[in-house]
């Protein structure tokens, strides 16, 4: 069960970050995103972080990608186009970019001895568990945090506001 | 049961995925939103290593990262839109110059 | 229990629930057509079958036999997805929503499809997810109107989201849980005194949670969203046939499941107006029967509440709405967040 779970969801999510990069209309970019994030978000459930799962969909699928669709709708670019510095990217990246995994996939497979097993239902963390963490242990970074939120309010709307003469 | 290590290394490959993105992408929007997905890949093995570990605090630092990745996305969304007012284009190739 | 017990079990009451919801879903279409028509002073449809009970069923039958016309100008593949995301996220909603009493069979509630830790935050990020679905159809439909249509309501269902949200933080604050069924039980024992809306003292949050509610789900008075006089007929003017009644359908699913969040936070759920005044029946099935029955009138009236503003209200201008959540809805459901906490801090 937890393997069948873990293989669909993990292939819809490498499915959707390859349409990620396969497509060529933002929109269609944007959409195999939140498909992306609503997978993971299921993963995140079979660890047990049943919070973590319902925020990843509330704050990443349904504001911060809104966001997203938004301005690719505002904005309406449309396709994009191939120039000089994507074929020299393409060229240097993939190479690049394969020898990196391979880098990560080594060490965490030479250290596969000191991990341990996921088991469905071992250990989960409750909504409670979570905030008594957060707001006994580490209240400090959560006001900080939200300050961070208000002066990223204030700049982007300083920044999109259209200019007055 | 299956081992933490299937899960870091799909962590792994969506990061590398979001690499290409922001390499190979040429629309701002589209870089942007590989910077999102590497964010996403770091996170899962984040609750990864938290269920690991039995650590809350783990799962507390993913739901920081949400919270700054809410704030940067609000912030570079604006600069994308007053980009696009001042330059009428989102190609990265056109839009390196810091003065124009 | 074995785990193909558990599927098969979970797949029956799926299937029952959804047909039940559609079926419920078309005859709220039914109550306010005849409601409406009664509060204008006409008779509403009367013609097909008594009193005109198979007016849903004809209506269905007419816009599946419509021609399914694709315009030539729109972006084809969210064209087509936007009424599935609509009225799939409608539909998911009512998975969560314990609708009956805590009866088990096999070790699992009867009257729930499933009830998990954290429904009432699945509830909350269903929602926000179904804004998806008219964004996209105003954007792929290639039309002015289309567009503006659904810029202002996708912008109306993210403003209101906040406040719809912090208003249910009182019920949560209270009860210790977001489990729905445990808010619901805490509210079985004293009856209608230990309601949260009365006996929990969020009388506030609750109205906060109705006008946050209308403006969620695009009803009167904003429903800005399909204002024909400006905009013909809003993010669904470029949809025809089946796919228009998918939007239809998602509006009013969205209806349904508002009034049953409703319900089970600040009315009860399914539990009797009168508590344990009246000794629960022998009779297993009676014993079955009777929270249903509570449940469905509670939804029932808060849907009726629902039509008789649409028939009473004019709409808001867009300035108003907008300056009216944020400005006043906002801070009040901060407000009352602020009292049930110190409430609770003081209360011994």
């Amino acid at each position: 069960m937890h393997l069948a779970l873990f293989l669909i969801f993990a292939a819809v999510a490498l499915a959707g970050a390859a349409n990620l990069l396969l497509q060529k209309h933002p929109i269609n970019a944007a959409l195999s995103l939140i498909v992306v994030m609503s997978s993971l978000a299921v993963l995140y459930l079979l660890l047990g972080a049943e919070f973590l799962a319902i925020a990843q969909i509330i704050v990443y699928a349904g504001a911060i990608m809104v966001l997203f669709t938004f301005v690719i709708m505002l904005l309406n670019e449309g396709v994009e186009e191939k120039t000089h510095g994507s074929r020299v990217a393409k060229l240097l990246g993939f190479p690049a970019v394969t020898v990196f995994l391979a880098l990560i996939a080594s060490i965490i497979l030479s250290s596969e001895t000191h991990l341990g097993k996921v088991i469905i239902g071992e250990s989960i963390t409750t909504t409670q568990d979570l905030s008594a963490v957060l707001f006994r242990d580490l209240l400090l970074p959560f006001e900080i945090t939200s300050v961070l939120i208000l002066i990223a309010i204030l700049g982007a709307v300083a920044l999109a506001r259209k200019d007055e003469q | 049961m299956i081992p933490s290590s299937w899960y870091l290394i799909l962590s792994a490959v969506l990061f590398t995925m979001g690499v290409a993105g922001f390499l190979i992408k040429r629309s701002l929007i589209t870089v942007f939103m590989s910077i999102e997905l590497m964010l996403n890949a770091v996170n899962l093995s984040f609750v990864t290593f938290a269920h690991d570990w039995h650590a809350v605090k783990g799962q507390i630092f993913v739901f920081f990262v949400m919270m700054v990745a809410a704030a940067e996305a609000a912030v570079g969304l604006a600069i994308i839109i007053a980009i696009f007012r001042t330059r009428q284009t989102l190609n990265v190739d056109q839009i390196d110059l810091m003065k124009f | 229990m074995s785990i193909w017990l558990f599927l098969l079990l979970s797949l029956v009451k799926a299937v029952l629930v959804t047909i039940v919801f559609l079926m419920g879903v078309a005859y709220t279409v039914l109550l306010e057509r005849k409601l409406v028509g009664r509060i204008q002073n006409r008779w509403g449809p009367n013609r097909v079958g008594p009193f005109g009970l198979l007016q849903p069923l004809v209506d269905g039958a007419k816009s599946f036999l419509k021609e399914d016309m694709i315009p030539s100008g729109v972006y084809k593949p969210l064209y087509l997805l936007a009424p599935l995301i609509s009225l799939g996220c409608a539909l998911l909603s009512i998975a969560v929503v314990p609708f009956g009493g805590p009866m088990t069979w096999h070790g699992m509630r009867i009257f729930a499809i499933s009830d998990i830790n954290f429904g009432l935050l699945f509830l909350l990020g269903v929602t926000s997810v179904g804004v998806y679905g008219i964004a996209l159809a105003g954007w792929s439909s290639n039309n002015k109107y289309s567009l503006l249509g659904s810029m202002r309501s996708s912008a109306q269902m993210v403003s209101y989201e906040l406040a719809l949200g912090l208003s249910l933080v009182g019920v949560v604050l209270r009860t210790g849980s977001l489990r729905l069924s445990d808010i619901v039980s805490m509210q079985t024992v004293h009856g209608i005194a230990s309601w949260n809306i009365f006996g929990g003292g969020q009388f506030f949050a609750f109205f906060i949670y109705l006008i946050a509610a209308f403006a969620e789900t695009n009803r009167s008075p904003f429903d800005l969203v399909e204002a024909e006089s400006e905009l013909t007929g809003g993010y669904n003017t470029e949809y025809s046939s089946m796919k228009f009644a998918m939007f239809f359908m998602a509006e009013y699913g969205n209806m349904i499941t508002v009034g049953c969040v409703a319900t089970m936070l600040f009315l009860g759920g399914w539990s009797s107006p009168l508590g344990d005044l009246i000794p629960p029946p022998q009779n297993i099935i009676i014993q079955a029967l009777v929270p249903l029955f509570w449940f469905v009138a509670k939804v029932f009236c808060f849907l009726f509440l629902y039509i008789w503003v649409r028939g009473t209200l004019p709409r808001f201008r867009y300035d108003q709405l907008m300056s009216f959540g944020w400005k006043y809805l906002l801070p009040l459901a901060m407000l009352n967040i602020v009292g049930t906490s110190l409430w609770l801090a003081i209360r011994p």
